[in-house]
């Protein structure tokens, strides 16, 4: 038993806190939040050119087959830096996806550019109607010719709005919520018949949601086996999970110590508040929640690039669940601790409250994955 | 023990429900139903014919044009008008400096400002926290040092909500600093457009601007512009902030947004089919509306005590605490209940103006926003944690 990281891992993790302290204070981030793009595209540039983004994939892609306590490392300084760039969704999920499903000409089209940073993919798996089902899905991909013709509805794709490439599951055969049935293919977003309504997002990102009417792809945009894609989906969308568990660390993390040191530094009849022994065992539980979140992120780590079992299903579904309920804790009662500056927008901890409450909301919140860890409960 | 109302007073509540019915514009129904941006013209054009139905300032004395309701009679218009989407009144003229001009203000004052308040010419704000005085209110600093016939006032208030539009703002402020924290605050009224006078917004967390930051600078106050004694205003500010603390609870904003909740989950579905009928989900709203229930009696039996001749004392605090928790749990369900959707940030659709297509519910914008936003419920009014302080002492004897 070994909870420490190697030196490369602790290296891996270094360079990353040392970029984003040096390029994402508060209000740089408020800056690049402002902007079109929603992210500093030479922030995104640094990720490429230190072979961040590359860190996943294999060597002749420019990274070293980084697996999840990797990814976990970068995910969590990201997320102490509330970190606008859509690093998750192109590089973890878009990436995933294309590796696991992808065919050699595909890989060889697609991954150098994500490898490099220079393509950016953006997946859109949910349905306005389909809430965190993702096996609910509406859109349809119809044989038409050599290739398929899309109609259909993702929605809050994160970073569609300016993705090079969106990955996009169809039904190609079965019902509404059969998990048989359902194909990924790679859309690009100029085609005809793509549109994407752009919005901000409460958190300070972009997204959009993707309208695709009679959408024509051809038949090498199908990504994997058709009617096979549910189980990549799961799959990949689980080591999604882990990076969000660990961005969510490091944004705990930061939310904790600026209420600590709040506490400490602000006087109220005479006494820092750090003195009610109210808001200390407030702050008590806040951090053993972080730590309960740790371990839970540290664990999602170590199987996000296992084999799928039942095991892995329940542990990401265990994570996620701890992870919403921190987070959400954590918001919450930062903001109390604080009083009004805790509710302020030129304060950042409530910055990191909506990037944590808004975590709850991507890829399952606490219910699903009680709801789906009980389904996959061991008899004894 | 009888939990029904009265005869007269369900007459009361038919007549409450007609007027509300005839007289209560749609747009703004809409507004507050929907958690819609309401604007300053929106609260006027409200108290406008609310003052025509003489309703508006009802708990004041007659002669000054209030219609003394009784405890259940206010109660019965809270409820009625939140179900009907009567937006919230802007406390701060008619619910908050009103009460304590009526109480300890001379009659030149009465009949120099409770006109004012009602016919909209003067929009008050509130002007006590500071920034090294938030919870620990009587450390306050604002000075106000007295020449002759007029205070010179210098410090700043923050938290002032809505002083943007606010033309008066009241003000607690130091005028003897030799004796203990209590004792040497005043209460003054300050015209706003008084020259040294400089308001800047504070933007919350959801990017509204609802609370500012009020500076002064050699602002010169009138003395007639004192209410009561000089260095007597802590007990004229107490008496205002029992007044503010027994409609923070909220009961019938509660039973509204549930209301809406409800909307919201019988139309967004989980596989399938409506969350109002999902297991879990419906389970969760039916825990918050089973608080609700016994919040609502709660406060029932404070009004009747009220009604009996008492005054609300720390039972009050205690429904503040539960009251506002109550409708952060409904708030915090409205935000599940859209789901990923809870996301997306989209200010156009939380305008009544909106005319474009519904990126998903109708109702969903501003839902993340409102959750967000009301985290001020438990720290304004006295956080929940000084509430519980004055429980503790007062109640158990702690
Ligand atoms: C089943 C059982 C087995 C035990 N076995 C052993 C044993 O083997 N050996 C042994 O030596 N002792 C043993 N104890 C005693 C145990 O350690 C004491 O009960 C414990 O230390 C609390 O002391 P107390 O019961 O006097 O409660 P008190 O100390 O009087 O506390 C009463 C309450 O006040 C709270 N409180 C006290 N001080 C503070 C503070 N500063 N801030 C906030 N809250 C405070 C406590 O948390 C508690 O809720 C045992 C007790 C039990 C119930
Ligand atoms: C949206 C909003 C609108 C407001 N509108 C107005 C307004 O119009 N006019 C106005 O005058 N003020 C207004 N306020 C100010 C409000 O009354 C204060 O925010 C409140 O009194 C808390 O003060 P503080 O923010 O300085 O927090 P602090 O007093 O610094 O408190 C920080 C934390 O410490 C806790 N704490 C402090 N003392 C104790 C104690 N003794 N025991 C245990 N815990 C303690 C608090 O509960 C809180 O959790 C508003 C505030 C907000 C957020």
């Amino acid at each position: 038993m070994d909870f420490t990281l190697s030196e490369e891992q602790q290296m891996l993790q270094d360079t990353v806190a040392r970029l984003v302290r040096g390029e994402y204070s508060f209000e740089k981030r408020l800056e690049f939040s402002e902007t079109e793009l929603g992210f500093s595209e030479d922030f995104w540039k640094q990720l490429g050119e230190l072979g961040l983004t590359a860190v996943p994939f294999d060597e002749e892609l420019g990274g070293f087959g980084g697996g999840g306590v990797e990814i976990q490392s970068v995910m969590t300084e990201l997320g102490r830096g509330l970190c606008l760039e859509p690093f998750m969704q192109s590089v973890i999920l878009g990436g995933g996806i294309l590796s696991q499903a992808g065919n050699k000409d595909q890989q060889d089209k697609y991954l150098p550019g994500v490898a490099s940073g220079e393509l950016k993919v953006a997946v859109g798996l949910q349905e306005p109607q389909s809430y965190y089902n993702l096996n609910e899905v509406e859109t349809k991909a119809e044989k038409s010719g050599e290739g398929y013709t899309l109609n259909g509805r993702k929605a809050v794709v994160i970073g569609g709005h300016c993705a090079d490439l969106i990955i996009v599951s169809a039904r190609t055969s079965g019902d509404v919520r059969d998990a048989d049935g359902i194909s990924l293919f790679a859309v690009d977003p100029s085609a005809e018949g793509v549109e994407r309504r752009t919005y901000p997002t409460i958190d300070g990102a972009k997204g959009c949601d993707v309208f695709l009417n009679n959408v024509k792809v051809d038949a090498d945009a199908l990504l994997g086996e058709e009617g096979k894609a549910a189980e990549v989906i799961e799959y990949q969308t689980g080591r999604a999970i882990a990076a969000l568990c660990a961005e969510a660390i490091g944004c705990m993390e930061e939310a904790n110590e600026l209420t600590l040191e709040y506490l400490k530094q602000r006087k109220q009849f005479g006494v820092p508040i750090g003195k009610f022994q109210v808001l200390q065992h407030r702050m008590v539980d806040m951090m053993s929640e972080l730590e309960q979140a740790r371990s839970m992120a540290i664990l999602a780590a170590s199987f996000a690039d296992a084999e799928q079992s039942d095991e892995r299903r329940r542990t990401l579904a265990a994570a996620k669940n701890v992870i919403n309920r921190a987070g959400q804790f954590i918001s919450e009662k930062g903001i109390q601790s604080h009083g009004g500056i805790g509710m302020t927008w030129e304060y950042s901890f409530a910055h990191y409250a909506k990037r944590l409450v808004m975590i709850s909301h991507q890829l399952g919140d606490e219910d699903f994955h009680l709801e789906r860890y009980a389904s996959l409960l061991e008899a004894s | 023990m009888n939990m029904n109302y009265t005869a007269e007073e369900l007459a009361f509540r038919d007549e409450v429900r007609a007027f509300l019915e005839e007289k209560l514009p749609a747009d703004i129904a809409a507004k507050a139903k929907g958690f819609r941006k309401m604007t300053k013209e929106d609260h006027q054009r409200w108290q406008k014919i609310l003052v025509e139905q003489g309703w508006y300032a009802s708990h004041w004395p007659e002669e000054y044009g209030g219609v003394k309701w009784t405890p259940v009679q206010k109660h019965i218009w809270d409820e009625e008008s939140s179900a009907y989407g009567g937006p919230r009144t802007v406390p701060f003229g008619v619910n908050m400096v009103a009460p304590v001009i009526i109480k300890f203000g001379t009659e030149e004052q009465k009949q120099y400002y409770l006109p004012k308040i009602l016919n909209g010419e003067h929009w008050w704000c509130q002007g006590y926290s500071e920034p090294g005085a938030g919870s620990d209110l009587a450390s306050l600093k604002t000075r106000a040092v007295r020449e002759v016939d007029h205070y010179i006032v210098n410090g700043q208030k923050t938290w002032t909500t809505l002083g943007q539009h606010a033309n008066m703002i009241f003000c607690l402020v130091r005028t003897n600093t030799e004796v203990k924290a209590q004792e040497g605050i005043s209460f003054l009224l300050i015209d706003m457009n008084t020259p040294g006078i400089t308001v800047r917004p504070i933007i919350t967390l959801d990017g509204e601007h609802e609370v500012n930051e009020v500076f002064f600078e050699d602002v010169k106050v009138p003395v007639e512009n004192l209410v009561g004694e000089e260095d007597k205003g802590w007990t004229y500010a107490k008496y205002l902030l029992t007044y503010e603390r027994t409609g923070l609870a909220g009961i019938g904003i509660s039973k509204a947004a549930l209301s809406h909740l409800k909307g919201l989950a019988s139309r967004r579905l989980k596989n399938g089919k409506p969350l109002l009928q999902d297991p879990s989900f419906s389970q969760r709203i039916a825990q918050v509306e089973i608080d609700l229930m016994a919040a609502s009696i709660s406060n029932l039996r404070i009004i009747a005590a009220v009604e009996g001749g008492g005054v609300p004392g720390a039972e009050s605090s205690m429904l503040k605490v539960k009251g506002t928790e109550i409708r952060q749990a409904i708030n915090d369900l409205a935000r599940r209940a859209i789901g990923p959707y809870a996301i997306p940030f989209v200010e156009e659709e939380m305008s009544l103006d909106y005319e474009g297509e519904f990126l998903s519910d109708e109702n969903a914008a501003p839902m993340a926003a409102q959750y967000f936003n009301n985290r001020k419920l438990s720290i304004f009014g006295g956080s929940n944690e000084i509430q519980k302080n004055i429980v503790s002492k007062m109640i158990l004897g702690l």
